[in-house]
C-alpha cells in the first residue's frame, strides 16, 4: 500500500513538471508545438497513474469501487471524446468560444469536487472548508461566466444586457452568495446545511452570469482569459482540499499566468481589466469620452 | 492530517507557483497570447485528477452522480484544451524564413 501511495504521489511530481516545463516551450515561437505535446504526456501520465488511488479508497467507497471505476472510464470517454470531436470539427475561427466552453468545463468539475467535499460524509476541519466554500465559489463562477461568453462569441447572444442599478445588483448577488457560503460551512454536517451549499452553489453560478452579461462582445477574449485564471485558482484551491499537489501547482501557475495575460491582453486594447469589467454599466459613452 | 506544517508548506507551495507562473508568462510575445491562454486551459484540465478521485471514493449515488459529472467536464477540458491548442500551434510550424504575420496569428485567420 505504501509503495502504491508514492507512486500517485511521484506521478504528480512528474506530471507537474512536465505541464509546467511545456508551458514555459508554449511561450515561445520557436519551441510552442513540442510544448503543448509536453504537457500532453504529462497529463496523460498523470490521469493514468490516478487509477492506482482505486487501491487505496475508504472504508465507505469499497463495496462501490467497481461501479465507481465503471462510471469513471465511462465519463472519461463520454467527455473526452465529445470535447475531442467537438474541437477538432469547428472552423479555426470559431477557437475562441470553444476555448471559453472548455475552461467553463474545467471550473464546473473544480465545483463538483468542492460539492462532494462540502456535502459529503467524511469530515474536514473549519479551514478546509473555507478554502472548499473559496474553490467552489470561484469555480461556479468560471463555470457561469465562461458558458455566457461562449454563447456572446457564438452569436447565441447578440447585446450585452444592461439596465439601472446593475452595479448594485451585482453586489448584492455577490454579497448574498458570500452569506450563504459562510452559513453552509457554520451548518456543516448539520440539518439545514446540505439547502445552504446548494443555494450558495446557485448564488455562485448566478454571480458568474451577472458579471459576464453586461460586457460585450469585443471584450470577451480578455474576459475568458481571465476566467482561464479564475478556474486555475479553484483547482489549486481545491487541489489544497484533496490533498493533491500537483493540482496545486498546476492550478496556481495557471491562476498567475492567467491574471498576467489578462493584464498584458487588456493592454494591448488600450483598457485596463476594471475598465473592461466594469466600465459597461451605462456609462459607456463616459469612460469612452474620458480614455 | 492537516497540520500546521502542512498548511504552511501548503502556502509555500501557492506563493512559489504563483512565480513561476509569472515569470514562464512575462515577456511572451503578443502573437502567442490566444494559444498560450488555451496552453493554460489545458493544464488546469488536471482537475479531472482530482474529480477522478472524488468519484473513487464516492459512497452514495449523490456523490457518484456528482463524481461522475465532474470527471467527464474535467476530461472534457483536458482533451478540448489539447486539441484546441494543437490547432493553434499548428500554424507555427518551423519556417525557415522569419515569421510572417498573416500567417502566423491563428485569431486573425478571420480576416484572410
Amino acid at each position: 500500500m505504501i509503495v502504491l501511495a508514492y507512486c500517485v504521489a511521484l506521478s504528480g511530481l512528474i506530471a507537474s513538471g512536465l505541464l509546467v516545463y511545456g508551458l514555459k516551450r508554449m511561450s515561445s515561437p520557436v519551441t510552442a508545438v513540442s510544448g503543448i505535446v509536453t504537457a500532453g504526456w504529462g497529463m496523460l501520465f498523470v490521469v493514468a497513474a490516478s487509477f492506482l488511488q482505486i487501491f487505496g479508497v475508504s472504508d465507505a467507497a469499497r463495496p462501490h469501487i467497481v461501479v465507481n471505476v465503471f462510471l469513471a472510464i465511462l465519463a472519461l470517454v463520454i467527455g473526452g471524446g465529445w470535447a475531442g470531436w467537438k474541437g477538432r470539427s469547428v472552423a479555426m475561427t470559431a477557437m475562441p468560444q470553444m476555448v471559453a466552453l472548455f475552461n467553463g468545463m474545467g471550473g464546473g468539475a473544480a465545483a463538483a469536487v468542492s460539492v462532494i467535499a462540502l456535502t459529503g460524509p467524511t469530515d474536514t476541519g473549519i479551514g478546509q472548508l473555507l478554502v472548499t466554500v473559496a474553490g467552489g465559489l470561484i469555480g461556479s463562477m468560471s463555470l457561469s461566466g465562461s458558458l455566457i461568453a461562449w454563447a456572446k462569441l457564438d452569436g447565441r447572444m447578440n447585446r450585452p444586457l444592461r439596465f439601472g442599478g446593475q452595479r448594485i445588483v451585482n453586489a448584492v448577488v455577490f454579497v448574498l452568495t458570500l452569506v450563504l457560503g459562510v452559513l453552509a460551512v457554520a451548518q456543516y454536517h448539520q440539518p439545514g446545511g446540505g439547502l445552504m451549499a446548494l443555494l450558495f452553489f446557485a448564488g455562485a453560478l448566478l454571480c458568474g452570469i451577472c458579471m459576464t452579461l453586461p460586457i460585450g462582445g469585443a471584450d470577451m477574449p480578455v474576459v475568458i482569459s481571465l476566467y482561464n485564471a479564475f478556474t486555475g485558482l479553484a483547482v489549486g484551491l481545491e487541489g489544497y482540499v484533496m490533498a493533491e499537489p500537483a493540482l496545486m501547482i498546476a492550478g496556481m501557475v495557471v491562476g498567475s499566468a492567467g491574471t498576467l495575460l489578462t493584464v498584458m491582453m487588456a493592454r494591448g486594447m488600450n483598457r485596463s481589466i476594471s475598465n473592461v469589467l466594469f466600465s459597461n454599466f451605462g456609462e459607456v459613452a463616459a469612460t469612452a469620452a474620458a480614455g | 492530517m492537516i497540520t500546521a506544517m502542512t498548511f504552511v508548506i501548503a502556502l509555500y507551495i501557492f506563493m512559489l507557483a504563483a512565480f513561476t507562473g509569472y515569470e514562464v508568462i512575462s515577456r511572451v510575445p503578443s502573437i502567442l497570447h490566444t494559444p498560450l491562454m488555451s496552453g493554460s486551459n489545458f493544464v488546469h484540465g488536471i482537475v479531472v485528477v482530482g474529480a477522478l478521485g472524488a468519484l473513487f471514493n464516492a459512497s452514495s449515488v449523490l456523490e457518484q452522480v456528482i463524481g461522475f459529472l465532474g470527471v467527464m467536464l474535467g476530461a472534457g477540458n483536458v482533451v478540448g484544451g489539447y486539441v484546441v491548442t494543437d490547432r493553434m500551434l499548428a500554424m507555427f510550424k518551423p519556417s525557415t524564413k522569419p515569421a510572417a504575420p498573416a500567417q502566423g496569428m491563428p485569431v486573425t485567420g478571420a480576416r484572410s
